[in-house]
């Protein structure tokens, strides 16, 4: 089972690693964005970290709950919507229960993946998050009998569905007003969602 | 009357364009929601349904939107999904240009223009009437 605490060193993980990774996410975003994606996600990141001392000795849904209204009103970009939302989802799938079971692990990132995409309204191929989301929860839906491995399926898969798309053209946010030069470089938020996938995977193994 | 929420990534750009409005149609209440919480460059959802909130408070007769880019738009559909049904009747969001379409805006309600006169003069192309007709129409300095 998963507790919250074991949910706050998730959290814990990624502002981590966002922190680490905000020049490369800036770097990434700069070539086709607005250069804001590490700096947004690790101000909003930051925010949590100051969070989650009140936070950890409580229910799981409020933690994520209080996570994407947080990240609503602190990231900037679209991102701040959209990790909100997941984050704002996956906080009502769990709802008032203090430890998580594998499978409403996976039952809650799949409701964060369709707040996203009812949210951004984007599809597979349109060069977003979505790209590495839709096939890291496939993965973790599809090895949940086996957490660990589950959890690192999940991981890989994300960072492909990041690398598939990267010669693709974005349709979606400011990385579509460039249109057909956006092909080639790697996306920013499938980067991040990248990250996510790959610190829940590290925290929970090392819980 | 009709009131203005000007939408923006950055605190100052609205701020000035606020200034310019207020000038040119000071009867029409404008709010903006420019930044984020933590004073950074962006938008927030909460920041803009206060901002939307306090224009429908001001505007018997309803509410414009403009925003600066369609980054923007994310953070507003949000902050849009929380206004109660009896508020959002009275919204409309305009895919005018932010200063020329809050200027013509802002005038068209100072004279009493209903909500859809307001929402139509912002989202006139932005230039058509910018310079003299008899300059030269591919950008070349006239003369």
């Amino acid at each position: 089972m998963i507790s919250t605490g074991d949910f706050s060193r998730f959290l814990e993980t990624f502002a981590a690693r966002i922190h680490a990774a905000k020049e490369e996410l800036t770097e990434l975003d700069s070539a086709i964005g607005d250069a804001d994606h590490g700096i947004n996600m690790d101000r909003g990141m930051t925010a949590i970290l100051e969070l989650l001392p009140g936070l950890q000795g409580g229910d799981a849904g409020t933690l994520f709950k209080q996570t994407g209204m947080k990240l609503i009103s602190t990231v900037g970009g679209a991102s701040g919507p959209l990790y909100g939302t997941f984050f704002l989802r996956l906080g009502t799938a769990f709802g008032t229960a203090t430890e998580i079971g594998p499978t409403e692990l996976a039952a809650g990132f799949r409701a964060g993946l369709e707040g996203v995409i009812a949210r951004g309204k984007a599809g597979l191929d349109d060069k977003t998050m979505v790209d590495a989301m839709v096939p890291a929860v496939a993965a973790l839906e599809a090895g949940i009998a086996d957490l660990p491995s589950a959890l690192d399926a999940a991981a890989i898969a994300a960072a492909e569905g990041r690398d598939r798309v990267t010669p693709l053209v974005a349709h979606k946010g400011r990385a579509s007003y460039l249109g057909e030069r956006s092909a080639g470089h790697q996306d920013p938020g499938a980067t991040s969602t990248t990250i996510l996938f790959e610190s829940l995977r590290d925290a929970l193994r090392a819980g | 009357m009709v009131a203005l929420v000007l939408v923006g990534h950055s605190p100052e750009l609205l701020s000035g364009l606020r200034a310019m409005l207020a000038q040119a149609a000071p009867e029409t209440p404008v709010s903006v929601a420019g930044g984020t919480d933590a004073g950074a460059l962006g938008t927030s959802a909460p920041r803009i349904l206060r901002a939307v909130r306090a224009a429908l408070a001001d505007a018997p007769d309803g509410a414009v939107v403009l925003l600066d880019l369609g980054s923007a738009a994310l953070a507003l559909e949000m902050a849009l999904d929380d206004l109660d049904p009896a508020e959002r009747v009275r919204v409309r969001v305009s895919r005018g240009a932010l200063l020329e379409g809050a200027v013509r805006a802002a005038v068209e309600a100072a004279g009493g223009g209903a909500l859809a006169a307001v929402l139509a003069v912002s989202e006139i192309p932005p230039g058509t009437d910018k310079l003299p007709d008899d300059w030269p129409a591919d950008g070349r300095p006239p003369g």
